[in-house]
């Protein structure tokens, strides 16, 4: 029963992929409960207004409604918990404004959900929404970040200053010596464009009441169920947690957006046992622009001091970040634990000093997207390194290299200690498959055609497999990070595998199964994974951060070592031989030295029929579970290459080529994990050349669709040239692995804006900022030109 | 005020009753429970509700189910093999990793099928091309685009 | 919406007769403009004609003199015409261009032209070929078809029959297309004839409309060079978060070089 072993490490075709290409997928918006209703919201169209009153009755008696819920319905249920606790430099606790289910005296956004219809259909739901007459008083709109602490309005009463809270973070006095000292400082000013995350299926709730045991049943789409539920029935709804099941089905995609308890299903959930029906909610994609978390939104401030050897002797930032509206659930945490803990990049630079204002404004939560803190950090640093070798006319790899960390572990000024990493061997790599040395012929023959074309850099690290929850405790999180796991191994020896990180795309479902059935000695198609159901799956954490397989995948492999434990005890009885001498390898155990042997699942029948089994020692059964809490970050790293071709008379940017060398330990299945690149590669680059999410100064959202939002689309890209081959494995890990799905997002970025400013550094431009889109570009030139 | 059509659907004839105002995919997806057909925006820019209306790709939110009257209109479920194998155009999106989460994936597999119908030979230029009206945030469509002239290559064998 | 009713007439006569009978009534070609519309609530009309059962609309014909697009013919089937692109071919790649495959499967020629949206391709061939728009009613030359922002010289009840689009002009078409829409931010058609050059532009203006400066550079000298010294002036032109009336102006004679250089490769 045996299959090829092993299979870690190799590119294995997806199991959940036969279900997705025939349609077969089950995501929430399938899903059709008997009896079902409909819900629809209505949303503020004012960014900030007080709400005089709500008249609901028209909407009450129009056709098919059969319930209209505002704020006023649900007055003494909790608001949307933020989980983390950061505190400003004065020990203050952050404000932390309530964060209403339905609008209770205010609307802070437009899409602020302030009135929930249920009727027969979507239809008749949506036209009974537009009956509701709602009396605002409009207030004036604090919108732009850089100028919120200085807004005439407050979008809270709480926070007069829209000021959230000022942290920092590094040895601000050892900066200011540095700095006294340095023979050349590079200065920049850092816009990090906010964006919206778009995840191709929008957000949908189905929720379900039972009379009959007084239970919910919540299908959504969520990247973390059991952390739904636990935010949704301890702070807000305070329901039995035992009674509520939430399923998160197969979920198109989240990068982020889906992480987070939002308002929709909770007032789903609360209302479906008020109509004694299931309500069915699936966003448009309209409110999906208006009201998923968005990301990114900082404004910055970098200085980079260097010796007269282009050593770096210190850096200070200064940032503000835009928190939105209210505080989504990990909001509080981007800005800082996932940030400015980062913004030593590569670099052994002594010392780091960063201050982080956090502000309130009147647009949609912002959150975290893909990185999350670490591309605002990576595309801080890599401008400013970029900057730096400009100025100092010193090559930026060379810049990089003579600053590279190169003792593990090292200890940053930040608060990290990186566990391992070789980042001249991404570096050479890159180099080296990016053919760097070809490029002056390449930019002659770009210009032959008019083109202006650049080269960039970007050497990027991350912390991932988040994380260990005592430090996290210590940093303010209010939650544990750690990841739970099981094994339930059937009596014929097939595997059923139970996962806390769910997978919307990542293929766990396949990677996992990799590592089981390795592990157990079976074949790929006697191991299943499951994954997303808080009434299967014993608890988890979910999937963002990278860390599916770091911690998710730890605890799998610590039950199935658990299993194998338990499984050399029956077959030690089974050989009459001491538990000590079985081995276990390729899928039996052995007395070492002999060929006296049974078959896991020989040892598992046994298990479950166990009429020879020292009953008196040992329980029946083989079903084993684990939690995982990490010792320490993992730190993917990597160096990525852009090469573009500028037209100088329109603005357009061309990517030429994209090279990417990343080192993420141990990898388990190659072609999953240069996917998870491909991907993030994507969203960088989408981010660098097409993404801005743009308000008016009244809070209007300009790039409410796709007709002004512009995801990228095929022809916007390029193959992708990836290697991932040779890496450092983790310290810390059974696997060795690190962590892949954000890298791309990470570093992508900053080589593509370096290289643009690399082919416009002729005609005189220094400044732009992200999205690079032809218009801007055209506008930088036309700039430096006069 | 509501009509009664008839056509057909993954090759069986089929005969309703819509409003005037339902959209082919609400046809497909509620009144069929052909759920494959999946709906990403209110733009009809996403294409993650491609089929095929008499052979050709459209975006079933963006044609009523009456003017579907008479016509035939195929779905991802009707490109797939009965006998648990798959289209050559599917099985080269699993071989080339060129789906992740899903959800864009019955759409682009339809698009594509309609692209290389009528460019069997298309360059990796032409197949981008080919795929604007279709987005997926996952792949970055590297593999997206490496499946596609796979699948072609398969189709025409 | 929910009282929409639906009507599928056979011939453009009935057609055009029950529009004029009711003023809330859309009609509706490809339905890849009215839907979206109507989906997002920005369109409630109270009937649909629906013209796809009228036989006469569809079709492209050429007598060697005129290439006669019927209404009701989409993008795809332009775009692989022989009529189109033996004589026409910047017409053809115009239609090739136009959103993307599934939207020129069904989109139409007759409801581009007669929605004049102001970023869309059509109505700058319209107006640089200076074709008739032959309607139930009459015959309506492009210089007087296009009237503002989604507004035409059609009346109530009147609907497009054909396009006719006289031939022996050499033709070229740039478009610089915004980045998320993928409609023109801005499209420059070049038509060059014996009796001169006419230069129609779409996306930076209300509709499409000619460039008159850009026509006397060309008359002169039918030369890439001769567009650059050419300002357009951006009073008039359209800003927005993709790019401001000055960018648009900057636009133009940079596409017009680009169409020159097709009709002159």
């Amino acid at each position: 029963m045996s299959a090829a072993q092993p299979l870690i490490g190799r590119p294995i075709e997806r199991k959940e992929d036969y279900r997705f290409l025939t349609g077969a997928g089950q995501y929430t918006d399938d899903i059709t409960l008997p009896q079902q209703s409909y819900g629809s919201f209505l949303r503020s169209p004012h960014a900030h207004a007080r709400i005089r009153s709500i008249d609901t009755a028209a909407a009450r008696a129009a056709p098919g409604v059969l319930a209209v819920f505002t704020g006023k319905d649900l007055a003494g249920i909790g608001g949307l918990p933020c989980g983390w606790l950061i505190k400003s430099i004065d020990g203050s606790p952050m404000k932390e404004p309530k964060h209403p289910v339905l609008a209770e005296d205010k609307v802070r956004h437009v899409g602020d959900q302030v009135a929930l219809v249920v009727a027969e259909s979507v239809a008749q739901a949506k036209a009974a929404a537009a009956l509701i007459e709602v009396d605002y008083e409009p207030l004036p709109a604090v919108v732009d970040t850089a100028t919120a602490v200085r807004a005439k309005s407050a979008v809270h009463d709480l926070a007069p200053d829209n000021v959230c809270y000022t942290w920092a973070i590094g040895d601000k006095s050892a900066v200011d010596a540095a700095f006294a000292r340095a023979a050349h400082v590079t200065r920049l000013s850092i816009v990090n464009n906010r964006l919206i995350p778009n995840a191709i299926e929008p957000r949908a709730a189905n929720a379900a009441y039972s009379r009959a045991d007084d239970s919910y049943t919540l299908y959504v789409t969520s990247q973390n169920p059991h952390v739904e539920r636990l935010l949704m029935t301890a702070f807000v709804l305070g329901l039995p947690e035992h009674k509520v099941r939430v399923i998160a089905p197969d979920v198109g995609g989240g990068f982020g957006s889906k992480i987070y308890l939002y308002a929709e299903e909770t007032a789903l959930v609360w209302a479906a046992r008020r109509v004694g029906r299931p309500i069915k909610w699936t966003a448009e994609r309209s409110e999906s622009f208006l009201t998923d978390a968005h990301g990114r939104d900082h404004v910055s401030t970098a200085e980079l001091a260097l010796d007269r050897n282009g050593k770096f002797l210190a850096l200070r930032v200064h940032t503000t970040a835009n928190l939105g509206a209210y505080l989504s659930t990990f909001a509080s945490c981007i800005p800082t634990i996932l940030y400015a803990t980062l913004l030593a990049g590569q670099y052994a630079t002594p010392a780091i000093y960063c201050e982080v204002q956090a502000v309130f404004t009147n647009t949609t939560p912002v959150d975290a997207y893909r990185g999350a803190g670490r591309p605002e950090a990576t595309y801080l640093i890599e401008r400013t390194v970029e900057q730096a070798a400009r100025e100092l006319k010193i090559d930026p790899a060379e810049l990089r290299r003579r600053n590279f960390i190169r003792s593990f572990p090292y200890a940053s000024p930040v608060g990290l200690t990186y566990d391992t990493g070789d980042y001249e061997a991404t570096l050479n790599r890159v180099l080296d498959i990016a053919d760097v040395k070809g490029f002056p012929a390449r930019k002659a023959d770009s210009a032959k055609r008019g083109l202006l074309r650049g080269i960039g850099y970007s050497c990027y690290i991350e912390a991932c497999g988040i994380a260990p929850s005592n430090i996290a405790g210590a940093l303010g999180a209010r939650a544990g990070l750690f990841e739970a796991g099981e094994i339930r191994v059937h009596p014929t020896g097939k595997v059923t595998v139970f996962t806390g990180s769910h997978s919307h795309g990542q293929g766990h479902e396949t990677t996992f199964a990799q590592v089981v059935a390795d592990r157990l000695g079976l074949a790929l198609e006697d191991v299943d994974v499951q994954h997303g159901d808080t009434g299967k799956v014993l608890f988890g954490m979910g999937t963002y951060g990278s860390r599916s397989l770091a911690v998710g995948g730890t605890a799998i492999v610590k039950a199935v070592d658990k299993i194998i434990a338990k499984g050399r005890k029956i077959a030690a009885h089974l050989l009459e031989a001491g538990e000590t001498d079985i081995e276990f390898t390729r899928g039996e155990f052995r007395v070492v030295g002999t060929d006296r042997k049974k078959a896991f699942a020989e040892v598992a029948l046994a298990a479950y029929v166990p009429h020879n089994y020292p009953l008196d020692k040992l329980e029946p059964g083989l079903n084993e579970n684990a939690f995982y809490d990490p010792t320490n970050f993992t730190f993917p790293a990597g160096s990525y290459v852009c090469e573009v071709e500028v037209e100088p008379d329109t603005g357009a940017v061309r990517i030429a080529r994209f090279t990417a060398s990343d080192d993420f330990g141990n990898v388990i299945n190659p072609m999953i994990v240069e996917g998870q690149v491909h991907g993030g590669l994507a969203q960088g680059i989408g981010q660098a050349l097409l993404e801005g999410c743009v308000y008016d100064s009244d809070g209007q959202l300009l790039t409410g669709s796709y007709t002004d939002y512009a995801l990228p689309r095929a022809a916007d890209l390029p193959s992708f040239r990836v290697d991932t081959v040779k890496g450092t494995p983790c310290t810390h890990n059974p696997l060795g692995v690190k962590g892949c799905g954000e890298a791309g997002a990470i570093g992508s970025p900053p080589a593509v804006m370096n290289a643009i400013l690399d082919a416009l550094a002729a005609r005189g431009v220094t400044r732009l900022d992200m999205p690079a889109t032809p218009y801007r570009v055209w506008q930088a030139i036309q700039a430096a030109s006069r | 005020m509501s009509v009664t059509i008839q056509l057909k659907v993954n090759g069986r004839p089929v005969t309703a009753e819509v409003r005037a105002d339902t959209l082919l995919s609400a046809l497909l997806r509620e009144q069929l429970r052909l759920t494959g057909t999946h709906i990403g925006c209110d733009t009809a820019s996403c294409g993650a509700c491609t089929v095929h209306l008499d052979g050709r790709a459209v975006k079933s939110c963006n044609v009523l189910a009456v003017q579907a009257q008479g016509r035939e209109v195929t779905t991802i479920e009707g490109i797939t093999p009965a006998d648990g194998t798959l289209h050559p155009m599917q099985a080269a999106f699993k071989a080339c990793h060129g789906l992740q989460c899903g959800f864009c994936t019955p759409g682009m597999v339809m698009c594509a099928i309609d692209v290389v119908s009528h460019q069997p030979h298309a360059t990796e230029e032409e197949i981008r091309a080919g795929l604007e009206g279709n987005l997926c945030r996952c792949t970055g469509y590297h593999n997206i685009v490496r499946a596609v002239a796979q699948g072609a290559k398969a189709m025409g064998r | 919406m929910s009282d929409l009713s639906y009507h599928r007439p056979a011939s453009l006569a009935e057609a055009a007769r029950l529009a004029a009978a009711d003023p809330d009534a859309r009609v509706i070609a490809g339905g890849q403009s009215v839907l979206p519309s109507m989906r997002l609530g920005l369109l409630a009309p109270s009937a649909l004609i629906d013209l796809a059962g009228i036989a006469e609309l569809s079709g492209i014909r050429s007598d060697g003199r005129t290439l006669t697009i019927g209404a009701m013919t989409t993008h795809a089937a332009v775009a692989a015409s022989k009529d189109v692109r033996a004589p026409l071919p910047a017409l053809a790649r115009l239609a090739q261009g136009i959103g993307d495959g599934q939207v020129r499967n069904r989109g139409t020629v007759g409801g581009s032209v007669a929605n004049s949206d102001p970023a869309a391709d059509y109505p700058a061939a319209v107006l640089a070929l200076n074709a008739t728009i032959r309607t139930n009613a009459r015959s309506i030359p492009a210089d007087r078809f296009f009237t503002g922002l989604f507004a035409t010289a059609l009346e109530p009840g009147e609907l497009i029959g054909t396009l006719d689009f006289p031939l022996g002009a050499q033709a070229g078409y740039a478009k610089f297309p915004q980045p998320a829409s993928r409609f023109a931010l801005v499209g420059v058609f070049v038509a060059r004839t014996s009796n001169g050059v006419r230069v129609a532009v779409t996306g930076a203006g209300p509709c499409a409309f000619r460039a008159t400066a850009l026509e006397e550079a060309l008359t002169r000298s039918f030369t890439t060079e001769a567009c650059n010294g050419v300002r357009v002036a951006s009073d008039t032109l359209s800003s927005d978060v993709h790019g401001s009336a000055e960018y648009r102006a900057h636009l133009i004679p940079v596409l017009a070089r680009r169409a020159v250089q097709q009709i002159l490769a």
